[in-house]
Parts: C-alpha cells; sequence; structure tokens
C-alpha cells in the first residue's frame, strides 16, 4: 500500500526539518521519497507532523509491574474501559493493563517504548508481557549492575569476561542494552543495607559501585551495542545526592565509544531520571534543588545524555529495581510496601505515591525535572519521560510539553498552584526559556532514537520504518506560551499514529490494532568467549540458582516475532 | 514404605522436566520413557512422582455429552464441542473457573473468550490464597525469589503450612536443606520455625515450634509486632504462648540476617482470614527495620500464581474478574466463583483443570447440579459426575508444553516429554476451539459499541 500524508507541517530534527509544510510519503511499511499516482491521500493540511514518539524509560512489562497491579486494584479500578469491536477492555490509570498501556501510547502517537528493567532470570514474564502489549515496538533491557558473575568480573577487572557474559545474556534474556541500577546497592539490599556513594563497597563482594559502572561501560563499547550503558545512579531520592550524581559522570570520563555499531550514537552513558538525582542539602528538612550544579556539569560533558522522570502530580506508584530506595520511601510515607529479591540478580520494590501540589517535596522534585529541562542547553542529550509510572504515567506527556513550551503557565502555578518552596529552594521560578515544535520533537523522538542507536526509526528519513504522528495542531495559528491547555489538548491524542505504514489511530480513535515486536541486540563475534564464560560459570549456576541451565534462557516461543538487530562485536 | 528396586527397563530419559503438582514447579525431573509412557521420574517427591507416573488413572480419554436419561455418553469432538459453545452461547451469565492447572497459553484463549461474551474468569485463589491477595492488596507485599532463600536465609519460619507434606521437595530444593552461597552448611546454618497449633511433620524437624492456639494467628502476631515495636505485653500468655517465649522469638528474628517466613492455609483458613495474612505482612515490614525478612505464600497447584499473574497483566486484576460489562470488575464477595454459585446467578458453568465437586461448599456444588457444566480435565473427579458435557483434556508439562509460574513468580516453560492419548486434546487447542465455535454462534459480542474514553484514566 502506498500512502501520502498531504500538506503537514513536518517537525523532523534529524533530517533538520523545522516545520517545513510538506508532503510524507510512505509504502510497504517504509519511508519513499516517492509513491505513484494510485497512492491514497491522506489530508492532514496544516497539522503537525512528527516521527512516531520513541520512550528511552518506561516500566511497562515485567514482574513488578505485574505485582503492582496485583497489589493495587485500586489503580486498576480507576482506568476501566469498555471493550468494543476493535479494541479490547482496558483497565488502569499509572500502571495500565497491558492492552490499555499499548493503546494509550498508540493515541499519544508513540511506537517504540523501551521497557527499562529487565530481570534476566524472569525475562520470560517481561516477554509474555510484550507480546500482550499491543500496538509498540519494545526492547527490553537486562539488569547487570547488581549480577554477581558481573561484580566478580569487576572486582577483577576482567573486561573481557564481563563483555562476553552481557553478549551472551543478552542472547538468553532477548535483552537490548546494559542497565545499572543502584549499583551495589541493590545486592547490599539482600542483607537489607545500601551503599551510599560511588565509592561504597557491595558486602562480600568487596566492589565499589564505580568499578561496576566503569566496568560495564568498558565492555559496553567492547561489544559495540547501539545503546550505551543505561545508569541509574546511587542514592535515588536522597536529599544530598549530588555529589554522587557527579561523580557518577565523571567515572567515564576518557571511555571510549565503541567503532561500527556504536557510532549513529554520541554518548558513552545515559543517565535516566536525573530529577531524581538532583537534591542537595542533608535532609527533607533543608533539601534544595541542586539541578543548577548538575545541568552545568552535563552541559559540559558531552559524553552523556539523560533522561528527566518528569514529577506530574498524580497518584502514582513508584517501581525500581533500587529496592532498599524503595523501603526508604515506605519507612517515609507507609503506604503498603512490596518487595522483590531476585536470585544472583537483583531487587525491586515498589510503593504507592502521592506527588500532591501541597506538598513542599513534591512541590520540589516537579520544580527540578523542569529546571533541568529548560537548563540543559542541548535538547539532543535530554529525552521527556517520567520514569513511568514512578514520577507520572507516561499519558502525562502532552502536560508536561504543555509546561515546557509555556513559560507563562509555569509562572502561573509557581505563583498560584504549587506549593511555596518552589520560590525558596529552586531556580524554576527565573527560568524564561520555553520548548519550540521541532525541541519537543528532538526530545521525544530524535534524540531518543539517536540514544538508543536506532537506525530504522525516530526521524523520516526514506528507508525508515514508517512511524509517523500527526497531531490537530496548527503551530502557524497557536501561541503555545499563551495557549497552554490546547497545546496538552493536542498531544494528548495524535490525529493519526501510523506504525510500520499501518495506520493505527485515524481521526483521533484506534482503527487497527497490531501485534507489538520485541527488539533484540544479537552481538557477533563473541561466541566462542561467551561458551568459555558460560562453562566457567555452569557449577555456579547449578548449585546456587534455582532453575535448571535449561529452562533459563528466554525460549523463542515467547518472543514469537522479535526484530533482531545484529552487530558486530569485534 | 517398601523397598522399590530402581527401574531400569526403560527406553530414553527426558531432563529438566518440570513438575506439574505444587507451586515449587521443581524442574529438575528426568522422565524415563518407555512406549509413550513413563514409568519412573528421577529426583521428584512421591507427590510428584505418583501424579506423572498415573497419568492413565481414571484418565478421562473420550469427549462425553450428557444425554436426556441423565446418562454421560461418548461422543465425537465435534460433537461434544459444539455443544458446550451452545451452552455458552446461550447463557447470560457464565463462569469460567479453574485455569490454575493448565498453561498461560491456554489462559490466554480463555480470556479471549471471556472477554467476548463477558464471563466470569476466576481460579482456585478464590479457595486457597484469595485471603492472602486480599491482605498483599491491603498491606504490600514483600517477597523474594526461592534461590535467594537458598543462597542467603537463616532463619525459616513456615505458619499454618505443612511443607513437609504438602510441598516435599520445598525445604530440600529450596529452604532448609540445601546448601546456599552464604549457607554452605546447608541445615546447619538455619534456624527452622514451625508455628502451626498441629505438630506436623515440618515441626518435627524444626529446630522451633510455636504451637498457638487455633485461631490465636491474629493474637500471636500481633504480640511480636508489638513487641518489635519495644511494647511491652501485659498478659503472660498469649494465644497459649508464654509472653517469654514471644520476647524471646521476637529477639531471634531481628537478629536473624536473613529471614522469611512462608505461610500456607494454615493460616489463610483460620478466624481472621486476610487479617491473619494482614498482621503477618506488617510483622515482616517491621522486621526490615532490624534486618531482612521477607514472605512467600505457599502456592498449592503448579500454576495458581500463573493465573493471577496472568490476569494482573491482561486485565488489571488477579482474581474474580467479571467481564459482563464489557470492562474488568473486581469486587471480593460479589464477583468471585463460590458468592456468585450461592447467589444462583450463574447459567453455565466452564470448569478447566479444577475440581469445584470435590472442594466447593455444599450451596455452590447444589447450583452447579442444576445448571449447564462444561469440564475440561485430564482425570475423573467428583466434577465429572456434575458435568454436562466433558472434554478431555491433556497433561501440561508431560504430553504437552507450556508456561507456568512458580510460587515466587518465577516463569517456567514445561517442556512436553511425550506424547498425549490420541483420543485427547490439548488444553489450548480446546478452549481456542470453543471461542471459535462460540464466536460463531454469537456474532455480537460484548462490547460497548463505540470507545468512550474513562476520564479517570486522562
Amino acid at each position: 500500500m502506498e500512502y501520502i500524508l498531504k500538506n503537514g507541517i513536518v517537525y523532523d530534527p534529524a533530517n533538520e526539518i523545522n516545520g517545513e509544510k510538506m508532503d510524507v510519503m510512505f509504502k510497504d511499511g517504509l519511508i519513499v521519497d516517492n509513491v505513484s499516482a494510485d497512492a491514497e491521500v491522506l489530508d492532514v493540511t496544516d497539522k503537525i507532523v512528527m516521527p512516531a514518539g520513541v520512550d528511552p524509560h518506561a516500566h511497562v512489562a515485567g514482574p513488578k509491574l505485574v505485582v503492582g497491579r496485583l497489589y493495587r486494584p485500586e489503580d486498576s479500578r480507576r482506568g476501566v474501559t469498555q471493550k468494543t469491536k476493535v479494541l479490547r477492555s482496558e483497565s488502569g490509570f499509572s500502571i495500565p493493563s497491558c492492552p490499555a498501556t499499548g493503546y494509550r501510547y498508540s493515541r499519544l502517537g508513540y511506537g517504540t517504548v523501551v521497557e527499562a528493567a529487565m530481570p534476566p532470570l524472569e525475562a520470560k514474564h517481561t516477554h509474555e508481557e510484550i507480546a500482550t502489549i499491543p500496538q509498540l515496538d519494545i526492547p527490553a533491557m537486562p539488569l547487570f549492575g547488581n549480577n554477581w558473575f558481573v561484580m566478580e568480573y569487576a572486582k577483577d577487572n576482567n573486561i573481557e569476561d564481563i563483555a562476553a557474559f552481557v553478549a551472551a545474556w543478552l542472547k538468553i534474556s532477548k535483552g537490548y542494552g546494559i542497565k545499572i541500577v543502584n549499583p551495589c546497592g541493590s545486592e547490599a539490599w539482600g542483607w537489607g543495607m545500601n551503599v551510599h556513594g560511588v565509592n561504597d563497597k557491595a558486602p562480600y563482594f568487596d566492589v565499589t559501585s564505580k568499578e561496576v559502572i566503569v566496568a560495564l561501560a568498558k565492555a559496553n563499547e567492547m561489544l559495540n551495542l547501539p545503546h550505551s550503558i543505561h545508569i541509574h545512579p546511587n542514592d535515588l531520592g536522597h536529599p544530598g545526592n549530588v555529589p554522587t550524581t557527579i561523580e557518577t559522570m565523571d567515572a567515564v570520563k576518557g571511555i571510549k565509544k565503541g567503532k561500527g555499531a556504536a557510532e549513529v550514537r554520541d554518548q558513552v552513558m545515559h543517565l535516566t531520571h536525573l530529577q531524581f538525582h538532583s537534591y542537595l542539602g542533608n535532609s527533607w528538612k533543608d533539601v534544595t534543588s541542586g539541578a543548577e550544579e548538575v545541568a552545568k556539569h552535563f552541559n559540559k560533558a558531552d559524553n552523556l545524555t539523560c533522561d528527566i522522570g518528569q514529577v506530574t502530580f498524580d497518584e502514582t506508584t513508584t517501581m525500581t529495581a533500587d529496592a532498599p530506595m524503595e523501603y526508604d520511601l515506605f519507612k517515609l510515607s507507609g503506604l503498603k510496601w512490596t518487595n522483590k529479591d531476585i536470585e544472583c540478580e537483583t531487587a525491586a520494590g515498589i510503593i504507592p505515591c502521592i506527588y500532591s501540589k501541597r506538598s513542599p517535596v513534591s512541590t520540589l522534585q516537579w520544580a527540578i525535572g523542569l529546571e533541568l529541562f529548560l537548563l540543559i542547553e542541548d535538547p539532543w542529550r535530554v529525552c521527556l519521560t517520567t520514569d513511568h509510572p514512578n514520577a507520572g504515567p507516561f499519558t502525562r506527556y502532552p502536560r508536561i510539553i504543555s509546561w515546557l513550551m509555556s513559560n507563562e503557565k509555569r509562572q502561573d502555578m509557581c505563583d498560584n498552584e504549587v506549593h511555596k518552596w518552589v520560590h525558596k529552594r529552586t531556580l524554576l521560578p527565573t527560568l524564561e526559556r520555553e520548548y519550540d515544535f521541532y525541541d519537543i520533537a528532538t526530545i521525544t523522538r530524535a534524540a531518543p532514537a539517536k540514544i538508543y542507536g536506532f537506525t530504522d526509526r525516530g526521524a523520516l528519513t526514506p528507508g525508515y520504518r514508517a512511524d509517523i504522528a500527526v497531531y490537530d495542531i496548527n503551530p502557524n495559528d497557536i501561541d503555545p506560551s499563551k495557549q497552554a491547555d490546547e497545546i496538552e489538548k493536542g498531544f494528548n491524542v495524535a490525529d493519526y499514529t501510523i506504525k510500520d505504514g499501518q495506520i493505527l489511530v485515524k481521526d483521533k480513535e484506534i482503527v487497527k490494532v497490531k501485534e507489538s515486536q520485541n527488539i533484540w541486540v544479537n552481538v557477533k563475534g563473541w561466541e566462542q568467549n561467551e561458551q568459555k564464560v558460560i562453562d566457567n560459570i555452569m557449577p555456579f549456576f547449578t548449585q546456587y540458582y534455582s532453575v535448571k541451565w535449561e529452562n533459563y534462557p528466554v525460549h523463542d516461543h515467547y518472543v514469537s516475532n522479535p526484530i533482531r538487530v545484529d552487530v558486530d562485536g569485534k | 514404605m517398601t523397598y522399590e528396586p530402581p527401574v531400569t527397563d526403560y527406553d530414553y530419559i527426558v531432563e529438566n522436566c518440570t513438575c506439574a503438582f505444587c507451586g515449587c514447579n521443581c524442574d529438575d525431573l528426568d522422565y524415563l520413557v518407555k512406549d509413550n509412557h513413563v514409568v519412573a521420574v528421577r529426583h521428584a517427591c512421591r507427590l510428584g512422582a505418583s501424579k506423572i507416573m498415573e497419568d492413565m488413572d481414571q484418565r478421562l480419554l473420550v469427549p462425553m455429552v450428557r444425554d436426556e436419561n441423565g446418562e454421560l455418553k461418548e461422543v465425537d469432538w465435534d460433537t461434544a464441542l459444539d455443544k458446550a459453545a451452545e451452552y455458552i452461547a446461550n447463557s447470560i451469565r457464565p463462569v469460567f473457573y479453574g485455569w490454575s492447572e493448565t498453561s498461560t497459553e491456554c489462559m490466554k484463549e480463555g480470556v479471549a473468550l471471556g472477554e467476548y461474551i463477558g464471563a466470569v474468569l476466576d481460579n482456585q485463589a478464590t479457595i486457597c490464597h484469595g485471603p492472602s491477595l486480599q491482605a498483599v492488596q491491603n498491606a504490600g507485599y514483600p517477597i523474594q525469589t526461592l534461590g535467594e532463600v537458598q543462597n542467603r536465609a537463616d532463619m525459616i519460619v513456615y505458619s499454618g503450612s505443612n511443607a513437609m507434606n504438602s510441598h516435599p521437595r520445598h525445604m530440600a530444593r529450596y529452604a532448609v536443606f540445601c546448601r546456599g552461597y552464604f549457607r554452605q552448611r546447608g541445615r546447619f546454618d538455619r534456624t527452622v520455625v514451625t508455628m502451626d497449633p498441629k505438630f506436623s511433620d515440618t515441626a518435627k524437624c524444626s529446630d522451633k515450634w510455636i504451637g498457638f492456639e487455633q485461631n490465636g494467628d491474629y493474637g500471636f502476631y500481633n504480640a511480636i509486632r508489638a513487641v518489635l515495636r519495644g511494647k511491652e505485653l501485659y498478659q503472660d500468655v498469649i494465644s497459649g504462648i508464654p509472653k517469654e517465649d514471644i520476647y524471646e522469638l521476637a529477639e531471634e528474628m531481628k537478629n536473624a540476617e536473613f529471614g522469611v517466613l512462608f505461610f500456607g492455609l494454615g493460616l489463610t483458613h483460620t478466624l481472621s482470614k486476610q487479617r491473619n495474612i494482614d498482621i503477618a505482612i506488617k510483622m515482616v515490614q517491621d522486621l526490615n527495620r532490624y534486618s531482612k525478612w521477607g514472605l512467600t505464600p505457599m502456592r498449592g497447584h503448579f500454576n495458581v500464581n500463573g493465573f493471577n499473574i496472568f490476569m494482573a497483566f491482561e486485565c488489571g486484576f488477579a482474581f474474580g474478574v467479571d467481564y459482563c460489562r464489557g470492562y474488568p470488575r473486581y469486587m471480593m464477595g460479589e464477583t468471585n466463583t463460590i458468592d456468585l454459585l450461592v447467589r444462583k446467578e450463574p447459567d453455565c458453568f466452564m470448569v478447566i483443570a479444577a475440581d469445584p465437586g470435590a472442594h466447593f461448599p455444599n450451596g455452590a456444588n447444589q447450583h452447579l447440579a442444576n445448571i449447564p457444566v462444561i469440564q475440561i480435565d485430564i482425570h475423573w473427579g467428583p466434577s465429572t459426575e456434575l458435568a454436562d458435557v466433558v472434554l478431555p483434556g491433556s497433561f501440561i508439562g508431560v504430553e504437552c508444553a507450556g508456561t507456568s509460574y512458580r510460587m515466587d513468580g518465577v516463569p517456567i516453560y514445561m517442556k512436553k516429554a511425550i506424547d498425549k492419548p490420541e483420543t485427547c486434546r490439548d488444553d489450548e487447542w480446546i478452549v481456542r476451539e470453543l471461542k471459535e465455535r462460540v464466536m460463531k454462534l454469537r456474532e455480537e459480542p460484548n462490547v460497548a459499541p463505540k470507545y468512550v474514553p474513562n476520564p479517570n484514566a486522562l
């Protein structure tokens, strides 16, 4: 089938197209530069056309999601929607059911979402959920930062074996890249402890968080993985964590990018939900925003990228592999606390959280997120996320866009809606920068695609997948700084969402449901090293894992229709 | 037990099979196969081994439909499936119950059918660990995988659970006797406490038995919590346990490096029901202020946890999900099987891989006798006597492959070892066939005419 999207106003930062009125054509699932006269014309005159959204960090599928849904029926109840002839029923607000997750992303104009944390032992579960989510392409990031084997190798500075281990485990778990969460801290949580700062050692393993980060970063570049290491630094959410964040940033100084497959990206480390890592002070009493310091440092270090984890003032569910932090939250809020430790690999914690405009801490967190957005100079190095569902559900992205585009709206909120800490402890009221549509397209599409090393999406380049979103906003007829509500409304539901050339959303309604695909990285050239590592760890595995080796990998049964990214690791 | 010589007469061995009995899902079984039949099982406990080896005992082999005289008559597959589909398509309040002894692949077909016609989907949790799930929804869920227990735990508590009998390899493989990375001496490195009014077989091999009074669970855990929070106990004896013992136990629990509480139906089904679990969870949360503690419900069937997990990701609720309004609805006491049956609401009942005839209260079974019942199972049971259509399925983990979730949530792919009897079909196939036939009979699904967004979801 051939299609032509006519007369849209295109924002495609990867091709430096900034609000040009032009046609976008696609054929057989791919963008093309011309079509025949038979092409079906979709009239999108004066509407915004962008590549479909790419969410670089969200928790959408996996064991902790399911525990969240299972133990929060109140959240599921909140979002119920009836089944129609096209759609299945939906449920959930902060942790939507799998079908709801796919539909809602599709309505927002998104096409690719990265599941940010997958414990390899339960990877089958994550893939079962990915298969249940419709409409999206979903890579999943296996957790390596607290893996016992990785910690042992990192202690011996044995980068080659770490690389082989990672290559093998990406195949075993059908994962995309290296995710590190509170390195050494989640292992310490095995004994009810945590690590503080990057130079603190994991109990027994005698290795510091910094050593693990550096070793994994080197292994990542040795393997030429398309994405860099993806790190959730230590001390998340603790007042006074700015030095830890900055030391984490400095840890990868001097590490060279791998050749080949990694050419597409610029960074050697992606810092996730930076908002939670930018607090100054000693306690919640004297906490202040550290955004300026963090952003200043970040702007100087051009080997880093980040996403924000913007707080949205909702009742949501926090869930992270940083389990000790979740217990700290439990001690603060006393709400129902869930924990899930995974043998030899990681841990996880979940707790409901209410971000309120009247709360000083929530206000501070909200402001820090926006400060980071406004203080980080290069939009190519920052991505829009809420760390769904940690700081808020992904359905709030349009609202965040409206805040970023309107200083007036932000000032109004600072003066009339949120807690007065925003004036006393943050810079937000003094920041006047406003994003334009081009910047928005960068932080929601082009930048995340580049950061992940995707060479088939995130742009409207001929030959790329036809992943396109059309929004009912006329950029020539709207003043985003004055019409924040219209901006939010416009981005809330796409006019068209096109995925792989299939029209999934038309006139703001889902008209077609498509099966999801998993994207995983297959490293080539390391097969012998992988086998050697597997042989070496086999006695340990047999003795100390509670499943047999044969039952550990994700069988093909669970990834029926994957997109395999072959990477030349040598 | 008499000595049985090892089986030597077999054709081949299938290694690393997964046991389809309890929630331990031991995945290290070796099946010895001769003439397409498992003649011996290595590594399994007696419960698992006998279920796998005696698979032809009272086996349902042929589809059956009850005729006008009330007799089950053998029929061909088409007739049986058409009859079952007709019952489902003509019903207005169907209930699909069971699912805990089949694969998530089969559940997938079941939820598609249930959503299409607006059925209630429920599983055995409604009569076993339902109170645990209720408590989890109230208080939280601090758990860990079983390997974590093996490698770290130095204190194991069984409460209201006789693991030695109900989950025979639990202590050996995961919790007590096994060597762990930080517990190299196995049993000698662990303190085992059994809390149970009965001096059970588990209590016999424990270091400590806390035999609190029947229905004394809530008071007992409350007392431990009080002590943990630095309060003084005023009564000398609480729930039949002297207060000195409670102080001592609380101290011991605080000083454990890594403790785990395993609880069973003994805790979920005494007087205070979900409140027992509630307070046990809160006790574990309190203990984490001093050391590291977790808990795990001792799930009974090998995939009872799987259904809860599966439903949670499909629709957001764990069990007792009512689709009659076109969206999932879950309300304890309202959308659960027993409550529905006792109120005589359902007009069609499909039971898959479960035996309500044996387990349900009388009032519920009385209603089952009056409505069409479709049974999908591998063995004859009391439910067969209630059934109007019997569809013989196959044995997951032996005759067909499928996914199950262990009690701690670890997914396991249970592989196929032998062929199923020629006249039987896979559960997944049966439910898919039913779905397709029902869709033909009732062309209009139970849906809203158009998508109406829920303002609360935005």
